[in-house]
């Protein structure tokens, strides 16, 4: 039975397999596979090997892992990625600020399987690697054309890591002018929790401005809150919200006058591929996350690039080793002689295999693709804003007329008010009909009972079309029937977890061994509190 | 860009011209750039981006990326002896299976409904590594080892309310260079010195610089050099009587025959776990792993998300929440414990998928052809005119050999190799220059007779 064609909603219920923790798959003596031995006259020669480890360095019970045949295993992670809604699977456009696009498949299997990256040592000698060099050499021109900076580190491995190593660098360049005084930083209730957190393990001292009634931060509270302690500004543009600032070059002017630098948070720039450049509106650092803006998977939470730019004055606190082209010899190097670098903030030199899909995908679609790119974006986002403001429930707060760039912070605070269905329970019920659950807002949440939404190129017309169709089917029901939505999920691989906040020591099971620890704790206790209850009687 | 021709790109479906002006006209804009009347006209970009011309079919772009690809030289073809934190290992072919799998590798941050199934392998994973480390609680996965290292010793900071932290000068230098950055500007790094004999950390040194303002005791084990530090019990009493904690870095792969750092005193195990079935990819294969006993002292420091089990409103179901989430930056912005974010998930479920097909018996019998393999090699290459090993230490898959003796650099040796096809050993001199000429080998068990043999005569060449 196809979707229906009036409706556009599908009768749909995700696999359900009342799949086993692993643990409890164990058949003693199973083996899942074998591993090499040693040839006989190796292990003649060496003998007793083991019998060289001390004594209390030597493992004395093997580790409790269960024993389980391939094919079970198999099944078994087959089964847990059949519970999983990847973004392959369906409308995924509920990651507001960081909806993931497509990846195609061509990158994927050239970046996973091809033996020139995956074979690769990362301490091999420079030209046993030029094509890899090649490709981080040429995908860093990429970035410098499309940002306007001089110079990019690809070392962090997500965009959290990207703003924390923006702030050691921040550290490092106001170290090295004797300006110590400069201990805080500014950063946007709406910008994402890293561009506070990052700064704030580097030391600095965060101050947090919030939005006025049309969303924006006001310019003369920025200016209020400069100062000459004031080390870097770490924003985004738009912010989650999607509106665009349009004084953006207004702050950073002011920023700068201050004697503070200023970081742009750029891990989605989808909406703004060759239609504005963070150089060119004054920025001094900025980051684009590649596994939202340039195509890679996702990988169920990394591995990642946070692609991190800056500009000529900044690039020799840079991690190393940077990439660079020795034109004599008409080879890449490895550049380690870097005397005022930060060093590293991660091993080796990042996540190879993102580069490479990175740099596939921006040469599948040149100029002309990335401003398609732009425009499809910003163009699916205000269309789908259009449809789900007909929808009951719906608000969209701030800036009412103005047009929005890739994503919108939307409201159920109506729906909330009228049926007592809120934003979390909404969430839930979508995995009923075949879509992932929708992102709220990061906390604390400004706007009340959010949901942030970003269909980005990847999605068509009537692909938005059936998300819209969902969340008009959940509103009605919600005005029909509250209840039935607050206990959602019915067709989604669980049901509802009563307290999914687990804070109290004892609900804390991480492992599975905690687990049981936990249950036997709770169970002696029960039967310690039995016994006690018999005895008074 | 009306002037150029009109290109429908698979992966941007509304470039259809039709649809295009369909949505436009819904919209009420007139024009593409109506979209962005929002931002003013001097930010705008006025020029075409200078990216080079888009190869826009597949068969071309893949040819393309292969053929860059190809100007390497891979570690299938020639027989490599490079480790010094990530080493090439048996990567079994359901690992890769799974970890190819569309659900998996383009899941994100869904809710435990829809994503059940990734939770769940989360979960197992940390639970498996739970087993191998004898420990209870870990949170999802970090960055890599550098950053395990690093926050690890964050952690047993803020643990102690201490400011210092000691550490061997014989640990790897890259995750050296990470502390380096990471622990500023709070926390001071005391560097204690290796025995030049043994290769071991120098406990008269150590125990001078361990004081009532040391917040860990750091160590790797197996150390860099690929030497087990025999001395780990009393290092770690030596840490707890003077109230720090015991930080240990450990290789996963080693814990079949090595016992966890936890049996033998370490607070806080941390580590890379690139060594369970994940393939090198020129060092994005690598991921990184904290552990502590269940004490909500260490508990609450821990600053990624944890993933913790749970029952859903059908008695009997297993669910999912989080665990302490306001400890996070998530739940806390800079009020969180330092700072968390993507990090190595799909690396994660594959070294769950590797912990249960291997069991306890596949994980010993890897760690000792580990062990037989490194020896093998290290006694054959020894008895070569001009070779000695550095340090008569038992070590576990890695070793330092040194070419004093034979007058020649290690560059000039590895050059040799390479011509006959073999990536010699990581090149010591430039790191630890008090080592003269010598390389740390790495011997893992894929290596067979032949390609050791192999080595030796090619090194008897070189010489």
């Amino acid at each position: 039975m196809p979707r229906d064609e009036k409706t556009l909603l599908r009768k749909f219920h995700e696999a359900k397999w009342d799949e086993q923790i692993i643990f409890e798959m164990s058949v003693p003596g199973e083996r899942g596979i074998l591993v090499r031995e040693v040839e006989p006259s190796v292990s003649k020669k060496v003998g007793e090997v083991l019998d060289s480890i001390p004594l209390a360095l030597r493992r004395k019970s093997p580790p409790k892992l269960p024993e389980i045949n391939q094919m079970r295993v198999m099944r078994h992670f087959l089964h847990l990625s059949q519970e999983t809604m990847g973004a392959d699977l369906t409308i995924d456009i509920s990651e507001g600020t960081c909806t993931m696009k497509y990846s195609p498949k061509v990158q994927e299997h050239v970046a996973a399987r091809h033996p020139g990256i995956r074979e690769i040592h990362p301490l091999q000698p420079a030209e046993t690697i030029q094509g890899t060099l090649e490709i981080i050499y040429k995908l860093e021109q990429f970035l410098k054309e499309i940002s306007g900076m001089d110079k990019f580190s690809f070392q962090p491995g997500g965009g959290a890591q990207a703003a924390y190593t923006a702030a050691s660098v921040i550290r490092a360049y106001h170290a090295s002018r004797g300006d110590t005084d400069r201990t805080e930083t500014i950063t946007t209730m709406f910008s994402h929790p890293c561009d506070a957190a990052g700064p704030a393990t580097a030391g600095f001292k965060v101050v947090t401005l919030m939005p006025n009634e049309e969303g924006y931060v006001d310019v003369d509270a920025f200016k209020a809150a400069l100062s000459d302690r004031t080390a870097a500004i770490f924003i985004t543009n738009p912010e989650d919200t999607g509106i665009y600032n349009p004084r953006i070059d207004e702050f950073v002017r002011a920023a700068h006058k201050a004697g503070a630098l200023c970081y742009y948070d750029q891990a989605n720039a989808n909406g703004m591929l060759g239609i504005t450049r963070a150089r060119d509106a004054g920025f001094d650092l900025c980051h684009f996350n590649l596994h939202k803006t340039f195509s890679v998977p996702h990988g169920s939470m990394g591995g990642a690039v946070g692609a991190l730019g800056c500009t000529n004055d900044i690039a020799k606190y840079f991690p190393v080793p940077r990439v660079e082209f020795d034109r004599k010899k008409k080879a890449y190097f490895l550049d380690y002689d870097a005397p005022e670098s930060i060093g590293k903030v991660r091993t080796f030199m990042g996540n190879v295999q993102s580069l490479v899909k990175s740099y596939t995908w921006i040469m599948q679609h040149g100029a002309q693709g990335l401003h398609e790119v732009a425009v499809c974006s910003v163009l699916n986002n205000q269309y789908m804003l259009k449809k789900l403001n007909e929808i009951p429930g719906v608000v969209v707060r701030y800036a009412p007329g103005k047009r929005r760039l890739e994503q919108v912070r939307y409201s159920w605070e109506k729906l909330k008010a009228d049926t007592g269905v809120g934003t979390d329970d909404v969430m839930r019920r979508m995995a009923d009909f075949g879509l992932q659950h929708y992102w709220t807002s990061h906390h604390p949440w400004v706007v009340p009972e959010p949901f942030t939404l970003e269909p980005c190129e990847s999605y068509s017309k009537d692909d938005i079309d059936e998300y819209v169709a969902v969340f008009r089917q959940i509103s009605k029901e919600a005005y029909e029937n509250p209840e039935f939505v607050k206990n959602a999920p019915y067709n989604s691989v669980v049901h509802k977890v009563p307290n999914p906040s687990i804070d109290e020591p004892e609900r804390i099971a991480v492992t599975w061994r905690q687990y049981l620890k936990k249950k036997e704790k709770a169970r002696e206790g029960l039967a310690t509190r039995q016994l006690t209850v018999e005895k008074t009687h | 860009m009306s002037k150029e021709r009109t290109i429908v790109f698979p992966y941007v479906p509304n470039s259809v011209p039709s649809v295009k002006a369909e949505m436009l006209k819904e919209v009420n804009a007139k024009d593409e750039m109506e979209l962005y009347n929002e931002i003013p006209e001097h930010l705008r970009f006025k020029r075409k981006l200078k990216l080079p011309e888009p190869i826009l079919d597949e068969y071309d772009i893949r040819r393309h990326v292969e053929g860059l690809l190809e100007k390497n030289k891979n570690c299938k073809e020639y027989l490599n002896f490079l480790g010094a934190g990530c080493a090439q290992h048996f990567v079994p072919a359901v690992c890769d299976e799974i970890n190819g799998r569309g659900e998996f590798l383009t899941a994100y941050v869904g809710e435990s409904y829809a994503d059940h199934g990734k939770w769940q392998a989360l979960f197992e994973y940390c639970s498996l590594m739970g087993e191998l480390l004898d420990m209870d609680v870990l949170s999802v996965p970090l960055y890599d080892g550098g950053q395990a290292a690093a926050t690890s010793i964050r952690m047993a900071s803020r643990i102690t309310g201490r400011n210092e932290v000691v550490v061997p000068r014989s640990m790897n230098p890259e995750v050296r260079m990470v502390l380096g950055n990471y622990l500023k500007p709070d926390i001071t790094i005391k560097d204690v010195d290796f025995d030049p004999r043994s290769g071991l950390i120098d406990s008269k040194d150590l125990n001078s610089k361990v004081s009532a303002k040391t917040a860990a005791v750091f160590l790797e084990n197996p150390n860099y050099f690929g030497c087990l530090e025999s001395q780990a019990s009393e290092i770690g009493k030596l840490a707890r009587e003077r109230g720090a904690e015991f930080v240990v870095y450990c290789d996963p792969i080693s814990l079949g025959v090595l016992a966890p750092p936890s049996q033998y005193g370490a607070t806080i195990a941390c580590g890379e776990y690139h060594t369970l079935g994940i393939p090198m990819v020129a060092g994005g294969g690598v991921g990184g792993f904290i552990a502590t006993k269940d004490d909500m002292k260490y508990v609450r420091e821990f600053k990624d998300l944890m993933f913790g089990i749970t029952e859903t409103n059908t008695p009997g179901e297993y669910g999912f929440g989080e665990v302490l989430f306001e400890r996070t930056s998530y739940g806390s912005r800079e009020k969180g414990k330092e700072f968390t974010g993507t990090s190595t998930g799909i690396w994660a479920i594959t070294a769950g998928v590797y912990l249960s097909l291997m069991g306890p018996k596949g994980m010993k019998e890897t760690g000792t052809t580990i062990m037989q393999m490194s020896h093998f090699a290290a006694r054959e290459l020894a008895k070569l005119k001009g070779i000695s090993l550095k340090f008569k230490t038992p070590f576990f898959k890695e070793f330092v050999l040194n070419f004093d003796k034979s007058g020649k650099k290690v560059s000039k040796i590895n050059k040799m190799l390479l011509k006959n096809g073999i990536i010699g050993g990581k090149d010591l001199s430039r790191d630890f220059p008090k080592l003269g000429q010598s390389a740390l080998y790495c011997v893992t068990e894929i290596k067979t007779e032949d390609d050791i043999q192999k080595l030796v005569e090619a090194l008897k060449e070189a010489l």
